[in-house]
């Protein structure tokens, strides 16, 4: 068992939940509640990293990070050290690679909210920000909860983007589901099967919870 | 304290698409002003504008004494800066709160010590103070009406916005609703605006009726008025004709389950036996339930003949029946009667004529109970 590895895949999930969620919510709403030009041209951006073979995705990362590029000439002159292959550069990747799960959810659960409702909200008396805070956010909740948990979920099993941006640093970008490849490329049947196992445990532990928070926000909701 | 003028609703919407609006119109506090039209004549649109959630092409909407919007100066204040209190067509209840988290929210004005207590009081003039810890799926339609109306009332507001507010409930509801609404109008000393496309509403509330078509104003003004205007063949399809007025319960004969009104014009005897005598009532006589005589009639069962004299006479030829306005005293009566009787009776304007009316064609609207 690589616990390293663990270590660095519940890091990449909380990582990439914690870049994601606020894009995802201010994403999200903008595409459900406002109609502008282009509306479609981005709602199909957002969802190319869901069609997209993850090494094409992967491929498109790398030079995007790469040191000819605006960005990874950026990031290594601020913090020293070259994007991919890097803890920072697989955390931007797999946020990148995980946009459709997130704002999609999100942008359904915003759409639920009736718009009369909205309306009312104004009519009370509520500020726009309180409107957002105390009326949206709680009404589009389950959508942010699916958001959060299909993330961290396909985080966690993402492989072929973590490959070809990351690599296979041990500490630093090698995940469970690398190291998993990797135990099997060496005939280490019995570690294979056992972070295998950890990975199927936490899927299955992730969906129950979903599940239970879902039914318990119906509840609240009828 | 206000006067009249500061506290009246004035309203100018002028706009070509995407829905043609074309009005002018005030509502003065205490006067209920209902906006009646077919769906899609754009009644919620004004509503909307005045609350601030639509912004029209051209507007120039004044309330409480301030200017809410004026297009030409561009000023503009967004709805939660004006003190409305409006009430959705389905309510627009905020599913994940309470009654009582629904009625708090709009209580953002008042300081947080309060807003439990007044919440409660609101819901107390409502008749929900059991429900207060329902959410909204828990209601039934009228109880989230009422939840509506006391979240809309929990803003204080200086205009009170009514759209269909009774379309999504049942006939025997949709009554106890208007009256309670009615009953608060009274106290409340604002404009009242009510969106509607039953006239049922029109008639048990309104004081003032605005006729909208194709976004236009085909008639406006006192409801007393127009109701009584023969030449609105619009209204005519909608409800057949009939005649509005008030008047005061003064006896009630138990026995025979009859109820004395007193009115401008008279007194007249109604089929009644839940109305305590003292009470305010409307009264609504249908047209067709008027008959004409150029005697005063005897040996009949009825109970009510009154005199007057022909004021008008309106002859549509595209219509088998003609309309007869008998003004008595202050009161205009319409009959509806056949083109032949007309004739036979001689009938033009000055004709001095009793009408005769049946107590059980005498339809009791809006009364007014104490509670």
């Amino acid at each position: 068992m690589d616990w390293t590895a663990l270590r660095v895949s519940l890091w990449l999930g909380a990582g990439t939940i914690a870049i994601l969620l606020p894009f995802g919510i201010w994403l999200g709403r903008l595409l459900a509640v406002h109609q502008f030009r282009g509306k479609v041209l981005v709602e199909a951006l957002v969802t190319v990293p869901l069609v997209l073979p993850p090494t094409v995705l992967g491929f498109y990362l790398l030079v995007m990070f790469g040191a000819r590029s605006p960005l990874g000439q950026a990031f290594q002159s601020l913090v020293g050290q070259t994007l991919p292959f890097s803890f920072e550069g697989l955390l931007l990747a797999s946020a990148i690679a995980n946009i459709p799960f997130v704002v999609q959810p999100i942008q359904r659960g915003f759409e639920a909210i009736p718009s009369d409702v909205r309306d009312a909200a104004a009519c009370c008396g509520l500020t726009p920000w309180q409107r957002f805070t105390r009326i949206e956010i709680p009404l589009a909740w389950p959508g942010i909860l699916t958001a959060a948990i299909l993330a961290f979920a396909h985080t966690l099993g993402e492989f072929g983007v973590v490959l070809m941006v990351g690599g296979n640093l041990p500490g630093e970008t090698r995940t469970l589901s690398v190291a998993i490849y990797d135990r099997m490329q060496a005939f280490d049947d019995r570690s294979a099967g056992v972070m295998a196992a950890t990975l199927l445990v936490i899927a299955v532990a992730t969906l129950m919870l979903t599940t239970t928070l879902s039914r318990r926000v119906g509840v609240r909701r009828g | 304290m206000c006067d009249v003028a500061d506290r009246r609703l004035s309203v100018r919407i002028l706009q070509r698409s995407p829905i043609p609006l074309d009005l002018d119109f005030t509502c003065d506090s205490g006067d209920v002003l209902a906006i009646f039209g077919p769906s899609g004549s754009g009644k919620s649109t004004i509503l909307r504008s005045i609350a601030g959630l639509y912004r029209p092409e051209h507007a120039t909407i004044r309330a409480d004494g301030e200017m809410w919007s004026n297009t030409a100066s561009k000023a503009f204040a967004p709805p939660h800066r004006r003190a409305v209190g409006m009430v959705f067509q389905e309510y627009a209840l905020f599913p994940h709160l309470t009654a009582l988290g629904n009625v708090m929210t709009a209580l953002g004005h008042r300081p947080s010590a309060e807003r439990r207590s007044r919440a409660e009081e609101l819901l107390g003039l409502v008749h929900l103070s059991d429900h207060q810890d329902r959410r909204p799926h828990q209601l039934s339609g009228g109880e989230r009406q009422r939840v509506a109306l006391a979240r809309a009332l929990a803003r204080e507001p200086a205009v009170l916005l009514l759209d269909e507010p009774f379309a999504a409930v049942d006939r025997t509801v949709r009554r106890r609703l208007q009256d309670e609404i009615d009953e608060l109008r009274r106290t409340l000393e604002i404009p009242l605006l009510l969106v509607t496309h039953d006239f049922d509403d029109v008639v048990r509330l309104a004081t003032h009726l605005l006729i909208l078509d194709h976004g236009r104003a085909i008639a406006s003004g006192a409801l007393a008025d127009l109701t009584s205007r023969p030449d609105l063949p619009w209204l005519r399809d909608a409800v057949g004709l009939g005649s509005v007025f008030e008047a005061s319960a003064v006896r009630r004969d138990p026995e025979h389950g009859l109820l004395a009104l007193t009115f401008d014009g008279g007194t007249l005897l109604a089929s009644d036996r839940e109305i305590s005598a003292g009470t305010k009532v409307r009264v609504r006589i249908a047209a067709r339930d008027v008959i004409l005589a150029t005697r005063a009639p005897d040996g009949l069962s009825l109970h009510n003949v009154l005199a007057g004299t022909v004021s008008a006479v309106n002859d549509d030829p595209a219509l088998d029946s003609v309309v007869v306005q008998i003004a008595i005293e202050g009161v205009r009566l319409l009959a509806e009667v056949t083109r032949d009787a007309i004739g036979r009776l001689g009938i033009g304007v000055g004709t001095p004529l009793f009408a005769l009316i049946k107590s059980v064609s005498i339809e009791i609207l809006a009364d007014f109970r104490q509670t």
